[in-house]
């Protein structure tokens, strides 16, 4: 009995040695890897109560750190206008951690990026309280403003207005939105008590890597037909002279289900469609015809040279949802029902803005990016990115020529409500049926179709048609207004 | 027995220095907490220690009186980590929350009540008398938390808490010592029928199926407590305190084996059929995709950044941002001390704990009785055991459950039946290392002769 409460004894001091093992991985061999997880928001607590840079806008802080009346830190941060720029700033919080540009800029916010090494050492001689870089974006308040007031409250909705020429963004919001201020307050039994609140907004996500223009996946219905488009012209077995079959109904071998065109437009008034006449009036049969050619590998690598599931480079700070793309192993009619993004197609606002800024590009994707300048405190310079080409989409010539159909949309098709008088506009809509009667709706385009100086994407979701139609083509048209008037 | 040739020393007086350094340390730390803050020596820093203190010493004095041989060094180990539980609870307290004195209330409740134990006990052979009694209370503590009414329900996914008053109360604790004295009574009276009958297969001697049945009994009570409570941890603290109790009685490793087997097999049908487990090893395996992350992983994660940002020797008592893990002061104290005390602290911490069964084993060796030398072997065991499911557990060795680290944890059942497992290990190195009792247990008692441990004699019992 005594050996067997020995071997006992050996099998517990066994287990300790376990453990000890275990405590001496966490804590030494493997704390640098557990320091540098991109879960860890130790690091930007750690400088929780420091003076923070400011993220600016058009000269005007819409972060910043104020010295504050509270015990537990010197200063406060703060979120002027915090509605209309959560999506973008997301919060800095003592016990939620951050989102947005505060934890993406998070080194040069705090003041330990690379660049900022000798201001701190700087700090560190002079005494002085440690001060982060400021980040000037590239929005337009403006533009960003009139954004946001136009997704009506209560309304699901993204925005994303960018130069397609420089990949800058003017203006990026969505509905609904919150009050960061409400998470960053020091007082932990108000943040816990706000945080169940904000939760409960209908429609809500505070974590902007599934919600928002950059996070969340929408089926992006028929403005994927510009996909088709391309991949049909770089095929080479279609020109802009092509006739494609144009049926009110597609039938496939063995199945009841048939695709229809859109029975509201005038699209049963040919049973043939030209390209121009197919995109002018969304017609869905000649893409799937065009998808079912072609095969689900060229519209999918299409896609992908669109930026679909790909990724969009490092000036963009934001995080981004990657799980977008061409959905892989379709059968016919999931080929068919895909190329004109229902079933699995999958993208993000930011996406679709995208794909057409590359479209009104000469089919060059450049980098989206959101930050114009950072700053030292000292307001020198550390950091100023250029534009840069992301990817090449499509050629030059396909991209006029789809610009020249999408032109034709808005002039005479069903894009029709975001024409501007003296501007020649470029667009396409899309509705997205979610199976409830109600869609996803979508318009995206840019202008002047000849030079274009702004790219307009917008999705308001959960909308019956005519909501859907009054809420995207008219309110592009007054935030082209807006932007080239000026 | 070698002890018996040298002259048995009580070595109170060792304890009582012990224990002003164990006092020190709680007090100590306690005091580094609210160092920084205003709370530093306020009247409830020194209520709270001097209530500590006195209780600890009441417990020395106590110990003088009934069991004046009892070992000299437990007490000060569990007085030190129960004061720097109580430390970082007061630490980790929000303002408005008053858990630390809870759980000092919690302490001197448990103190009082091991008290209690030793001062009535006087012996822990008695207890083998309530062999089955033991048995029934452990069913009905076992079943308590599923019964409507007394219930507290479904809390953090486990049923295992019921209602008394205004309080709430985990009966699974205390039915961690009533089923360790049942394993030990019925081991002890039955060990040489298992031990003599039996089927030698290969190098293992299997036994009969018919003295299999308190081994099916326990691994029911296990996937029991795993099915109707959803308590991982628990079970397999049950089923492990099982298995070293018979494999200590029979000293066959075949015992080990087939239990083993028995949980494996359990276990893993139990991680298909119950999606709560399959969660849980899931969460365990990917715990660092963000997905996992946000529905069930954050727990552990924080807490490994938290011991991460600790390193070698920690940010410093009340340094550290330990309030950034969920369930701090309770599931996941460890992390907690690993980043404010570092590896250097937390090993120190461990090893406490490393002293504090090795003496349990102590006292299985040296005391007399088959059915003492059980179940000191069996809380003992029972303590090594619930610190690694539950250190692991933060630590990612093994999938976290939802255990209390034993007298650090904040949690009044958890206190109450660690104290009462001190109070019964005190006891039996009482007679562990005192003069040998030759006086017969009054009339009633199960009593045995010295000795034991041959099994001629034990036959001839049975």
């Amino acid at each position: 009995m005594n050996q067997a409460i020995r071997n006992s004894w050996v099998a517990a001091i066994a287990m300790f040695a376990l453990i000890f093992g275990a405590i001496s991985f966490v804590q030494v061999v493997g704390a640098d890897d557990l320091k540098g997880n991109p879960l860890n928001q130790r690091a930007i607590l750690q400088n929780y109560c420091n003076d923070r840079g400011a993220i600016i806008v058009g000269g005007d802080p819409v972060a910043e750190s104020v010295e504050g009346t509270s015990e537990v830190c010197q200063f406060q941060r703060t979120y002027a206008q915090p509605a209309l720029y959560a999506g973008l700033t997301g919060y800095f919080s003592r016990n939620y951690g951050a989102t947005g540009l505060e934890v993406a800029m998070n080194d040069q916010l705090a003041g330990s990026s690379d660049q900022q090494f000798f201001d701190r050492i700087g700090q560190l001689f002079l005494g002085n309280q440690p001060k982060g870089a400021s980040a000037e974006l590239t929005i337009d308040p403006a533009i960003q403003k009139l954004a946001y007031d136009l997704i009506p409250d209560g309304q699901r909705g993204s925005i994303v207005v960018t130069n397609p020429k420089t990949g800058a963004i003017l203006a990026m919001v969505s509905k609904p939105s919150y009050d960061p201020n409400l998470i960053a307050t020091q007082d932990p039994n108000a943040e816990t008590t706000n945080i169940n609140e904000l939760v409960k907004i209908p429609g809500i996500n505070l974590n902007q890597n599934v919600s928002g223009p950059t996070g969340e996946l929408l089926a992006p219905g028929s403005v994927f037909k510009l996909v088709d488009t391309a991949a049909a012209l770089a095929s080479g077995k279609y020109n802009k002279d092509s006739v494609l079959p144009n049926p009110a109904e597609m039938p496939f071998p063995g199945i009841q289900y048939k695709l229809p065109n859109y029975a509201g437009g005038n699209c049963y008034t040919q049973d043939k469609a030209s390209f121009a006449f197919a995109l002018q009036q969304s017609c869905n049969t000649p893409f799937a015809s065009i998808a079912l050619d072609l095969g689900r590998d060229a519209i999918a690598e299409q896609a992908a040279k669109f930026g679909f599931g790909e990724d969009l480079g490092d000036q963009l700070k934001l995080a981004y949802a990657r799980g977008s793309g061409f959905p892989d192993d379709l059968d016919g009619p999931g080929l068919a029902q895909s190329a004109i993004g229902q079933k699995d197609v999958r993208a993000t606002p930011l996406q679709i803005a995208l794909m057409t800024s590359a479209i009104a590009n000469n089919g060059v994707q450049m980098s989206p990016s959101l930050v114009k300048t950072v700053r030292s405190p000292d307001l020198r310079v550390i950091d100023e990115p250029q534009p840069e080409a992301l990817r090449t989409s499509t050629t030059p010539e396909i991209a006029r020529q789809i610009t020249e159909w999408m032109t034709s949309a808005v002039s005479q098709g069903i894009a029709r409500g975001a024409a501007v008088p003296g501007v020649q506009v470029a667009g396409k809509t899309g509705t997205a049926e979610l199976g409830n009667g109600l869609n996803n709706s979508w318009f995206t385009g840019f202008a002047p179709a000849n030079n274009p100086e702004v790219s307009v994407t917008i999705v308001m979701e959960g909308v019956d048609i005519t909501t859907g139609a009054q809420l995207t083509s008219p309110n592009a048209k007054k935030i082209f207004e807006a932007v080239l008037n000026k | 027995m070698s002890q018996l040739s040298t002259i048995p020393k009580p070595r109170r007086n060792v304890e009582l220095l012990l224990l002003i350094l164990a006092l020190s340390v709680g007090i100590g730390a306690n005091m580094l907490v609210g160092v920084d803050q205003a709370k530093a020596f306020d009247s409830d820093f020194w209520f709270q220690s001097s209530l500590l203190a006195v209780a600890a010493v009441v417990f020395h004095v106590v110990l003088r009186i009934r069991a004046k041989y009892a070992d000299p060094v437990m007490l000060p180990l569990v007085v030190a980590l129960n004061g720097l539980g109580l430390a970082m609870i007061h630490r980790l307290d929000a303002p408005g929350e008053d858990t630390g004195n809870n759980q000092l209330r919690w302490t001197l409740i448990a103190m009082a009540v091991a008290i209690g134990v030793i001062w009535f006990l006087k012996d822990h052979r008695v207890l083998r008398r309530f062999t089955y009694i033991s048995l029934a209370v452990s069913a009905l503590l076992l079943i308590l938390p599923l019964v409507p009414g007394i219930s507290a329900g479904e809390i953090l996914g486990a049923r295992v808490w019921i209602r008394v008053g205004p309080m709430t109360f985990q009966p699974g604790e205390i039915a961690k010592i009533t089923l360790a004295i049942f394993f030990a009574g019925y081991l002890s009276s039955n060990r040489d029928l298992i031990l003599l009958a039996g089927r030698k297969i290969g190098p293992l001697q299997f036994p009969r199926f018919k003295d299999m049945g308190p081994m099916i009994t326990a691994w029911l009570v296990s996937i029991g407590v795993l099915i109707f409570q959803r308590d991982l941890g628990s079970s397999v603290l049950f089923f492990g305190l099982f298995i070293v109790m018979i494999y200590v009685a029979t000293s066959r490793i075949s015992w080990v084996v087939i239990g083993l087997g028995l949980i494996l097999g359990g276990g893993f049908v139990a991680a298909q059929v119950f999606s709560h487990v399959e969660v849980r090893i899931y969460g365990w395996l990917n715990a660092f995709s963000p997905d996992v992350y946000e529905t069930g992983s954050r727990q552990v994660i924080e807490g490994l950044f938290g011991m991460a940002n600790g390193g070698l020797v920690g940010t410093g008592l009340g340094q550290g941002r330990p309030d950034l893990v969920p369930f701090a002061n309770s599931d996941m104290i460890i992390a907690s001390l690993g980043e404010e005390l570092g590896l250097i602290g937390l090993f120190a911490v461990v090893l406490m704990y490393v002293l504090l069964f090795t003496r349990g084993f102590r006292a299985a060796l040296g005391t007399r009785d088959a059915f003492g030398k059980l179940l000191a072997c069996g809380l003992s065991f029972a303590i090594a055991l619930q610190c690694f499911v539950v250190i692991g557990g933060v630590t990612r060795l093994i999938p976290l459950t939802g255990l209390t680290t034993p007298f650090l944890a904040a949690g009044g059942s958890s206190l109450l039946a660690n104290w009462i497992i001190v109070g019964l290990l005190l006891l039996i190195s009482h007679t562990a290392r005192g003069p040998v009792d030759t006086t017969p247990l009054p009339p009633g008692g199960a009593a045995e002769p010295a000795g034991i441990d041959t099994p001629t004699e034990a036959v001839k019992q049975a």
